[in-house]
């Protein structure tokens, strides 16, 4: 059985997933800070 | 530890050390992937499959070290009663969660090649599916009952669940000596003694140090979400009182 098939399958997973969640955490820090600063300008 | 519970204090160190954790991290695990990859030798009895331990390794060691960081942060917050620690319980969760995800799928991946099966109900396997189930769980339950909305945090209900599902730890460490299972032996020891090539080693330590760099950039940002989302809702709040 040719193993790199499940070798590539096992990193692309980990990869997608660590990237989606590098995203997501970004994303939704950075939009909260910027609503929050916002809101304390506003005031 | 409580010069860090003004959040102004914390999130003064804490920006500026999110991005040096995430590059640092993603160098570490760029470059032990490829050592892991193209470097180190072949297995002698696994072949090429064994190459997976890179990843599996490290996201193995954060699912079950980002629950003794959630209990650990529970202990504090119910005993000191920090504030910051139960946003830090709340915001390892969701890494957490990737991880034992990641720990599930790469060992059913390296399963197939090596054991001949994708899964196999064995103590090892069954306790971080279980793990899996208390991080969806843990997340459920600190979205639905948050004590104190002035500071965000998980309610005192989830840091006792966060206790609680601690127990399932020493069960994940022990399950491959206290019952028969497919899944290897500890190979690796922190004492010495390792079972493992230093050739085969080196990479392994790259991507342990830098995925555990990454988790803690990925906790940083989601505390700092999460401070920022309860100050927003506050002053809402202060805003509709007029």
């Amino acid at each position: 059985m040719n193993p790199w098939p499940f070798v590539t399958a096992a990193y692309a997973v980990t990869f997608i997933g660590t990237l989606l969640t590098s995203l997501w955490a970004w994303r939704t820090a950075k939009s909260a800070e910027a609503r929050a600063d916002a809101l304390r300008e506003r005031d | 530890m409580h010069a860090l519970a003004n959040p102004r204090r914390f999130l003064g160190i804490a920006r500026p050390l999110t991005p040096w954790l995430f590059w640092s991290g993603v160098a570490l695990i760029v470059l032990g992937s490829l050592g892991g990859l193209f470097i180190a030798p072949a297995d002698y009895l696994q072949g090429d499959s064994f190459r997976i331990i890179y990843i599996h390794v490290p996201a193995a060691w954060l699912c079950t070290g980002g629950w003794t960081g959630m209990a650990v942060a529970a202990i504090v917050q119910l005993v000191w009663r920090h504030p910051l620690a139960a946003i830090a319980g709340r915001a390892i969760a969701a890494p957490g969660t990737l991880f034992t995800a990641i720990a599930l799928a790469s060992g059913s991946i390296w399963g197939r090649p090596t054991w001949g099966t994708w899964w196999e109900w064995d103590g090892r396997m069954t306790s971080v599916l279980i793990l899996f189930f208390l991080y969806l769980g843990y997340m459920a339950l600190a979205r639905a009952s948050v004590d104190n909305e002035e500071s965000g945090g998980a309610s005192k209900v989830t840091a006792l669940y966060a206790l609680v599902g601690a127990i399932n730890l020493p069960i994940i460490h022990y399950s491959v000596t206290w019952w028969n299972s497919l899944h290897q032996g500890p190979s690796i020891s922190l004492t010495g003694g390792s079972e493992i090539a230093s050739s085969m080693l080196w990479p392994l330590g790259l991507t342990v140090i830098g995925f555990s760099l990454w988790f803690s950039a990925i906790v940083l940002l989601r505390m700092r979400a999460i401070l920022a989302e309860t100050r927003i809702e506050a002053r809402q709040r202060r805003m509709a009182r007029g």
